[in-house]
């Protein structure tokens, strides 16, 4: 530890979880603000939210309170428990992503053995909420986007999975710290200057990893689930105030965690050459700068897509998932094998 | 070891009175939402036996895609809120009667398999060589080489299902 205090487990765990607790909405509120409302404003030649404090820079504080004032509502008819359960269970698959991303040798909540998978297995929970609240709702619209969210959430798993699979094999090690440790010490021929980022030799796996987790986070191009033009806004119709910021945050929470989790497995993570991978404390006060940097372009090509390419038809999003991306993910992890195998 | 027990106590409970739930309940979706809960605790009990990858991939496959699968399957051939009638059939005495040696069989398997065995006391434990020798990559190297065959039997088993459901789907 960095500390020189020991702490009991329970002591730990309590800050480990108000830690989580404050870095969730905390990466809502930059990712949003960045990319939502001025990056998109800029690439669409309008200002965005201008008013509130300097450059619009306050805007969230004041959409913040909105939401909090309002008041909780649900339809007559709706299955009020399973209705108000519902984004709490999208929001509680966010959380958990954040807890196996490390910041630095020490700075992690829990750095699991089989890190990695466990990311990816806590973000499938979140289809479960979707497909609540869409039937919760009592509301065709709703149910429709709630279904249209199931099917593609389950298609785009796998080749999200798959993608991962390469890098699992190249760095032979499930736990993030473990994939980090591996990019830091990898040479690129030979050469060990700066490591060896996977995005050199994965960068199939690291294409796949982004459409994979577009799809996932259901943003444009493959938003059919909330389709304002066809579903008004798909599950989320019915939801108003504090449950449907539940959601806003579950939805650019989980964007950050899987940038994060894209610059770990594939930029190398909180390392650059120069630190220390094993530990000691500048690697611990530095490392997560890094990591931050790193996840922020990550999360720009992905908002870069979203305010870009027109939302897909729902034949082509399930074509593209099961007759492209998955095919392509087994060639991949078939040649890393290969890779592996011969050096 | 008194936490453990505390919290194996919780998950149990929290398993059994959901699973009397699902079978109980009006409302097909409440019977599957209940499933999640049992299935999540079944989980939590084998983080509880330092099996994390099993854990996981219970979330993965059983709540992720399994129970998700049932939850479309039933929102869109019957998506109505509120209780249901005509859920019951006359199968419960021979459903309960398929439980009961289910049980059975599980218990005498357990106790003739591990009977005498204890587990090793928490403190005398060191974690590394327990996680070489029984974590995430033991299980990998146990199915890629003692279990080679059964495995790869699964997955022609499984090819043969998927096709079969491909074939069922696509008679016109």
């Amino acid at each position: 530890m960095i500390l020189a205090v020991e702490l009991a487990y329970w002591q730990l765990l309590v800050i480990k979880v108000l830690a989580v607790m404050v870095i969730v909405p905390t990466a809502t509120a930059v990712i949003v603000q960045t990319f939502l409302f001025k990056m998109m404003a800029h690439m669409q030649s309008r200002l965005g939210p201008m008013e509130a404090g300097p450059h619009g820079a306050l805007q969230l504080l004041a959409d913040g309170a909105k939401f909090v004032q309002k008041e909780l509502l649900a339809p007559e008819r709706a299955d009020r428990r399973v209705f108000f359960l519902a984004p709490v269970v999208v929001l509680l698959s966010t959380f958990l992503l954040f807890v196996v991303i490390p910041a630095g040798p020490n700075v992690v909540a829990e750095d699991l053995d089989i890190g990695i998978f466990f990311a990816l297995a806590v973000s499938s929970i979140s289809v479960l909420g979707i497909l609540m609240a869409g039937w919760a709702s009592a509301n065709k619209y709703a149910l429709m986007g709630g279904l249209r969210a199931a099917g593609q959430l389950i298609a785009y798993e796998l080749p999200l999975v798959l993608a991962v699979v390469g890098v699992v094999i190249q760095s032979g090690e499930l736990s993030l710290q473990g994939i980090v440790r591996a990019q830091a010490e990898g040479a690129i021929f030979g050469v060990g200057l700066i490591g060896q980022p996977f995005i050199f030799t994965q960068f199939i796996g690291f294409a796949l990893f982004l459409v994979a987790t577009q799809a996932e986070l259901t943003q444009p191009p493959f938003d059919m689930p909330i389709a304002e033009s066809e579903l008004v806004a798909g599950y989320q119709v019915e939801y108003s105030g504090l449950q449907f910021l539940f959601f806003y945050l579950g939805e650019f929470g989980a964007a950050f965690a899987f940038s994060a989790l894209a610059a770990t497995m594939f930029l190398g993570g909180w390392y650059v050459p120069g630190l220390d991978v094993d530990g000691g404390l500048i690697s611990n006060l530095v490392g997560p700068a890094v990591l931050f940097v790193k996840t922020m372009l990550v999360a720009f090509l992905i908002f870069w897509i979203r305010f870009t390419y027109p939302r897909l038809r729902e034949d082509q999003l399930q074509t593209f998932a099961w007759k492209f991306l998955i095919p392509l993910a087994l060639v991949n992890i078939l040649a890393t094998g290969v890779f592996k195998v011969l050096f | 070891m008194a936490a453990q027990n505390l919290v194996f106590a919780v998950l149990a409970v929290v398993a059994v009175l959901a699973a009397l739930r699902v079978v109980t309940t009006r409302n097909v979706v409440h019977a599957a939402l209940y499933l999640v809960a049992v299935l999540g605790s079944v989980g939590a009990l084998y983080v509880l036996l330092a099996a994390e990858f099993l854990a996981a991939v219970q979330v993965l496959i059983y709540i992720g895609a399994i129970v998700v699968l049932f939850l479309f399957g039933i929102m869109l051939t019957r998506p109505t809120l509120g209780r249901e009638s005509g859920l019951d059939n006359d199968q419960r005495w021979l459903a309960g009667i398929t439980g009961l040696f289910l049980f059975g069989v599980l218990s005498y398997v357990l106790v003739e398999a591990f009977g005498d065995e204890r587990l090793p006391r928490l403190e005398g434990l060191d974690r590394e060589a327990l996680t070489a020798e029984r974590g995430t990559g033991a299980v990998g190297d146990a199915i890629f080489s003692t279990y080679l065959v059964p495995f790869e039997v699964v997955s022609v088993l499984l090819l043969a299902a998927l096709v079969g459901a491909i074939v069922l789907a696509r008679r016109e």
